[in-house]
């Protein structure tokens, strides 16, 4: 049901290389991370954005230690990578 | 997917390159509530009060900092003007002793900074607010994070100068006993003061505010200061509204987290304070914005209005975003926590006479500058009473944050470190207006407060 999914964003942010998707992908499929959308691009600034709406209603760890965790994986991809509840894009850019 | 890829990239880049933060939540405290005839009593449970609190601000707010991606940089406790609650220990040392506990308890709960100890002076002075005053110098100088205030005066109330004039012996008294004369960094004169301003060094749980309240202050000049770089062919009319409509996101982000951090702490959430804040960490410049907009140096003829249009493209995007925007709410531009403000006041683009311009269109006042330490008492309550004339003659808040520098003369650089920074010294009219303001007494107040 709609109601019982807890939406968290992760962006990927950095130069484009291979296996970013596949490695952040196998990290949320190990923590019962369901993805629900994924989108990616190269901004008109050059950068590689990588974003994907996932469902954390079945994680079994607590969400500051998948920051934790995507934090150090974004470290060994020479990237950055941020999470973020889904309430603050509803609350930045819906009125 | 419900967000397009350059909304969640927008936000992503306003945190990481930007220095988008929450740049305090700041708990209020009643401590009203602790008044004890036992001396040693009331300071335990001052003490008890403020740690109890402190623990539950700190722990929940982490837990936000993650779930949102937004850095909480300070977390802080304000409480109840200690001259008020000291008035049956109205002893100098006894306020020494009072800010020595909530120093403690401060430093015992992880607090930089805790605000309260000042007094409501608009009118007229208690022997508990002139105890207070008498040993500003004292706690100022002996404590490391307590932060005073005085409101000397208010629209409806007129100035107290009699207030005022015991101020520029008193920062003299405490710029001398302090390291790089740090006290005077934490004290900060008012007018027109908010009882919900959570920015220190001027943050206090105003009387008429319930038993706990959270105040956020977001801040952001670096995301501000991106979009106009982006948005440099625009005319002032649409310069404006992409201004508003970033301020309106930055202060979401603050509306969302600060509900949240009330309700994890089962409290009244206050108010948000749309302020845009300067860091001293690079692009977090308040001067950096208005040089974006065109003007080669904060200072230049030219820059006023450009304050001006900043501050009130601020409030428009703000007051739309949140329900309770209060405190100071606009646009700081403080010298020494602020790059750019230094660097215009080295190169000569920005001297005392500008700034105080500058502060008549935007909040929240003459902040953190140094003058020579040989400046005269009465040329500093001088400055003191002009910048705060401004606020009370057009009701707006308006307050002082100065620092005279011991042994030092304008030109030199009088370093703080840390959040603080650097403050260029100033130079100041070697004219006095010491027979003028000798007549003490108060400014009555402006025909604009006569409104029943």
């Amino acid at each position: 049901m709609e109601s019982e999914k807890e939406l968290v964003f992760i962006t990927v942010i950095g130069k484009d290389r291979k296996g970013v998707v596949a490695t952040v992908s196998s990290y949320l499929y190990q923590k019962a991370v369901n993805i629900v959308d994924i989108n990616q691009r190269i901004m008109t600034d050059g950068y590689f954005v990588m974003s994907m709406m996932v469902d954390v209603a079945d994680m079994p760890i607590p969400m500051e230690e998948m920051g934790r965790d995507l934090e150090a994986i974004g470290q060994d991809l020479a990237m950055q990578i941020q999470v973020q509840h889904e309430n603050l894009f509803k609350m930045m850019h819906r009125i | 997917m419900a967000f397009d890829l350059e909304e969640i990239y927008e936000t992503a880049s306003m945190i990481l390159r930007q220095n988008l933060d929450i740049r305090t939540t700041t708990l209020g405290v009643n401590l009203k509530d602790c008044i004890d005839s036992d001396f040693a009593a009331f300071r335990r449970k001052v003490y008890d009060k403020i740690c109890a609190h402190a623990s539950g601000l700190i722990n929940e707010s982490a837990l936000l900092e993650q779930k949102y991606g937004v850095p909480i940089v300070n977390k802080r406790i304000a409480v109840t003007p200690v001259s008020l609650i000291m008035e049956t220990h109205c002893r100098p040392e006894r306020f020494l002793e009072m800010a020595q506990t909530l120093d403690t308890a401060a430093a015992d709960a992880g607090i930089d900074y805790i605000g309260g100890f000042g007094a409501m002076v608009q009118k007229g002075m208690t022997c508990s607010d002139r105890t207070l005053i008498e040993a500003l110098p004292a706690v100022l100088s002996r404590t490391g994070r307590v932060c005073a205030f005085l409101n000397v005066g208010a629209n409806v109330s007129g100035l107290n100068l009699d207030a005022v004039n015991l101020l520029g012996g008193m920062l003299k008294q405490t710029a001398e006993r302090s390291k790089n004369a740090v006290g005077c960094a934490k004290f900060v004169v008012f007018v027109n003061a908010p009882e919900d301003n959570p920015f220190m060094a001027g943050a206090f749980h105003g009387v008429g505010e319930a038993d706990t309240t959270l105040n956020i202050g977001v801040s952001g000049p670096g995301v501000v200061k991106s979009v106009v770089e982006k948005n440099r062919e625009n005319d002032l009319t649409r310069l404006s509204e992409i201004i508003k409509r970033t301020v309106f996101k930055i202060t979401r982000a603050g509306e969302l987290i600060g509900r949240e951090l009330a309700a994890a702490l089962n409290i009244n959430f206050g108010i948000v304070d749309i302020s845009l804040a300067s860091t001293t960490a690079r692009g977090d410049s308040v001067a950096g914005v208005i040089e974006a907009f065109g003007i080669e140096k904060i200072g230049a003829h030219g820059s006023t209005l450009a304050l001006a249009l900043l501050m009130d493209a601020v409030k428009k995007g703000g007051a739309m975003a949140s329900g309770c925007v209060g405190g100071l709410s606009g646009t700081f531009i403080p010298v020494s926590e602020d790059a750019g403000m230094i660097e215009a006041v080295i190169k000569g683009a920005l001297g005392l006479d500008k700034l105080e311009a500058l502060t008549s269109v935007c909040s929240v006042g003459l902040d953190m500058f140094a003058v020579p330490g040989d400046t005269p008492e009465e040329t500093i309550n001088g400055i003191i009473a002009d910048e705060l004339a401004i606020g009370v003659i057009n009701n707006k808040t308006t307050g002082v944050r100065i620092i005279p520098a011991p042994g030092k003369q304008a030109g030199e650089l009088l370093e703080f470190g840390g959040l603080l920074g650097a403050a260029p010294v100033m130079r100041v009219s070697p004219f006095s207006a010491g027979e003028f303001l000798k007549r003490g007494g108060r400014l009555p107040a402006p025909v604009t407060s006569i409104r029943n």
